[in-house]
């Protein structure tokens, strides 16, 4: 009985941080270089999966790298695009299109959070 | 473009020289032409347009540097010196030849870099802060990247176009590209961009070195890099033997132009990295007339009376204690003499020892050496590889500009290692000494001391890149030995075909000429004696003349003195004779008076008869 006490208190603490995190706004970086097909396509995706799975709590930028070339060498931009995930930490990078939604929900931490076993 | 062409002419009109130009082949020429477009490339057309990297040795392995314009593939295992020669191109770039440069490094971070050559004495920040230099750090970690869909390295393109629009720069390093491969999973996007970025960096005439980890087996990158970088690609090679490491270098291929074809040691001192060609290709340098006293008069006979030629190479060789290191200290002190200066490669003393056992031949060296005209780099021949011993006195040379260098001994420096190593790197001396007019004084020492036997096999090796050499021997006869020396062979002048006695004394080195009587040769007190007997039996000669000499002058005498005897007697005998005629005159004449007297008497008798007759 005890331990089963315990055990909905973890899992009660666990759900109000995945809650927590859920709610907290994410802070995306887009970098792209001049408008290419590839630029407009990657810029295209990321809204979209913005607004159908962050709604409301998401800050998406997108930087022109051939406007600002300073800023690939301070943000360490190699492939373009890069989308840079600055918060929630830990931060991420993703590089292409975009096009592979799930790739980018699972590194978000939208997706997979359910995959964890003991909250199945 | 326009920057580019000015670049070229630049390079062509300073970096080739005329040489390769000859040995162009028509392949080569099409290439150039098809290559231009304006008519200064046409002026230029017999040679590819070349960028010096200003490391020593590398311009003249690849006749004149990098290829203008293109990318040079530097490729070697890990620790084999890549980042450090692509750093001294840069860095000789940026204040050798006005050609600002960009370091794009993916596996350390700029300031790891900067105080890993700091040690070279190259300081890229501040190169950096004079925008000489721009230093990029590409970090890139793979677990931290996710790939998702298609993409292009713009984001590199942008940042390497920014780092050269900022500086004006000429040449870029990327060091490595190959860690690119490991930080991206989509490895057929990574090649057709990096296939993109050269053609990109060529389309902006950018002098670029791509440094890549050596591959397996026969491979020269592991990633297959030379795929992209086809004008010019070198090896580096890192390789133990005998516990020592040598580095060495290879121009692999080089599109369009004659280059070495064989394998370099190099090195990465403390000036930075220098590449020891052979015999920089040609031996073609300069020659003097010029005659430069050995320090010994009777010495200097011996060899057609004026010594040696000025930078040519002199081997001494003998057994131990022929004293070979008093004629180098000899020979140093002489020119210091003379003001020039002189440096001495001790490699079995100290400084200190060699300076107060000269002393005892009255050879000071201390004098010359607080004068700043004598130099003794002392230090053991087993401390580095000869390679290493070369540069260092490569360094020595070219920061004290002597006239006159001596090695002490140079058997133990190079004779020790693998023989058909020894002979290249001597000549690769012997070579760079000859080019800056510099006499070099060999001292070898030969291990069979015996005064019969034939010079030592490994010596015969050695010998040939000599000009002069001269043997010294000891000679052991009645329980002593004695020193004496001769002229092996002196190339270009007359010499002397005599063996002399080698004398070291107080008073300094001199040579005596050997006793050459009936069938010996002696030397020493043997030749002593036998002088000094020859000396007693000359005065005793002498004197013997001189006896008889006086013997005949005292008959002489005798022989006078009888004479005058003789003819004293024959006088008194003379005189006597007058004398007695004299009184026979007279008593005849008395006799005369007499008788008339008397007959004047008798005729008064006679007149008066009575006389008598009176008288009775």
């Amino acid at each position: 009985m005890k331990a089963n006490a315990a055990r909905l208190t973890e899992t009660d603490a666990m759900a109000a941080a995945v809650a927590a995190r859920d709610a907290a706004v994410c802070v995306l970086r887009l970098y792209v270089t001049g408008s290419s097909p590839r630029s407009a396509r990657a810029i295209f995706n990321i809204r979209k999966i913005c607004d159908e799975h962050l709604p409301g709590r998401h800050d998406l930028e997108v930087v022109d790298l051939s406007q600002h070339p300073m800023l690939a060498k301070s943000e360490q931009i190699l492939a373009a695009p890069t989308l840079i995930k600055i918060l929630p930490l830990p931060a991420r990078r993703f590089v292409g299109d975009m096009s592979q939604s799930e790739r980018i929900l699972q590194g978000l931490g939208l997706r997979g959070a359910s995959k964890i076993p003991c909250l199945a | 473009m326009t920057e580019f062409q000015t670049s070229r002419t630049i390079v062509g009109s300073t970096g080739i020289s005329p040489r390769i130009a000859k040995d162009a082949t028509p392949v080569q020429r099409a290439r150039s032409i098809k290559g231009t477009m304006t008519k200064t490339m046409t002026e230029s057309l017999p040679t590819l347009p070349k960028v010096r990297t200003g490391i020593e040795g590398l311009d003249e392995i690849t006749g004149g540097g990098l290829p203008a314009g293109r990318p040079t593939l530097v490729a070697g295992n890990a620790g084999s010196g890549k980042t450090m020669l692509a750093v001294e191109f840069l860095v000789r770039g940026a204040t050798q030849f006005g050609e600002p440069g960009v370091f794009m490094m993916f596996e350390e971070s700029a300031a790891e870099l900067a105080a890993n050559v700091r040690s070279l004495g190259f300081d890229l920040e501040e190169l950096a802060a004079q925008k000489k230099i721009a230093l990029d750090y590409v970090h890139i970690e793979r677990n931290e990247i996710e790939e998702t869909g298609e993409y292009d390295l713009e984001g590199l393109f942008i940042r390497l176009g920014h780092a050269i629009d900022s500086i004006g720069a000429k040449r870029v390093v990327l060091d490595t590209l190959e860690a690119l491969f490991a930080g991206l999973s989509n490895h057929g996007i990574l090649r057709s961009e990096l296939r993109r970025l050269f053609r990109w960096m060529k389309d902006r005439g950018l002098t670029a070195i791509i440094t890549g980890e050596k591959g397996e087996g026969n491979a020269v990158t592991r990633y297959g890099l030379e795929e992209y970088v086809a004008d010019c690609v070198i090896v580096l090679d890192q390789r133990i033997q005998d516990q020592l490491s040598t580095r060495r270098l290879r121009v692999l291929k080089y599109r369009g132009t004659a280059h070495g074809m064989n394998e370099y040691p190099f090195l990465i001192g403390a000036h930075g990295f220098s590449v020891l060609p052979i015999t920089s290709l040609l031996l073609d340098h300069q020659v003097s007339t010029q005659r430069i006293p050995t320090g010994v008069a009777r010495l200097d006979e011996m060899l057609g009376g004026l010594g040696y030629f000025r930078g040519s190479s002199v081997l001494v060789s003998g057994s131990p204690g022929t004293g070979k290191t008093s004629l180098a200290a000899k020979f140093i002190e002489t020119a210091c003499q003379r003001g020039e200066r002189a440096l001495f490669f001790a490699y079995e003393e100290s400084s200190a020892q060699i300076v107060r056992n000269m002393l005892s031949v009255g050879i000071d060296l201390e004098r010359w050496i607080k004068k700043g005209l004598l130099q003794i780099h002392s230090s053991r021949p087993t401390l580095q590889g000869h390679e290493q011993h070369l540069v260092t006195m490569h360094d020595a040379v070219r920061a004290f500009r002597p006239t006159v260098v001596a090695v002490d001994p140079v058997t133990n420096l190079f004779l020790a290692h693998n023989d058909a190593e020894v002979k290249p790197t001597l000549m690769r001396l012997i070579d760079f000494l000859k080019k800056e007019q510099i006499t070099a004084l060999f001292v070898g020492l030969t291990t069979s001391g015996d005064a019969t036997s034939a010079p030592d096999d490994s010596q015969l090796g050695v010998s040939s890149l000599m000009d002069t050499w001269l043997l010294l021997r000891n000679v052991e006869f009645n329980g002593e030995r004695n020193r004496t020396i001769f002229v092996h062979k002196s190339r270009g002048m007359a010499h002397s075909n005599q063996v002399r006695e080698f004398v070291l004394g107080d008073q300094g080195i001199d040579l005596v000429d050997v006793y050459l009587g009936g069938d010996r040769v002696l030397t020493g007190s043997a030749r002593v004696t036998q002088e000094a007997q020859e000396r007693a039996a000359a005065t005793l000669r002498g004197q013997d003349h001189e006896r008889k000499l006086r013997q005949l002058a005292s008959k002489r005498k005798a022989i006078e003195a009888q004479i005058a005897a003789l003819q004293a007697e024959a006088e008194a005998e003379t005189e006597e004779v007058h004398f007695a005629i004299a009184q026979e005159t007279l008593q005849v004449t008395a006799t005369h008076l007499d008788a008339a007297a008397m007959s004047q008497q008798r005729r008064v008798t006679t007149g008066t008869n009575g006389e008598a007759k009176e008288n009775p």
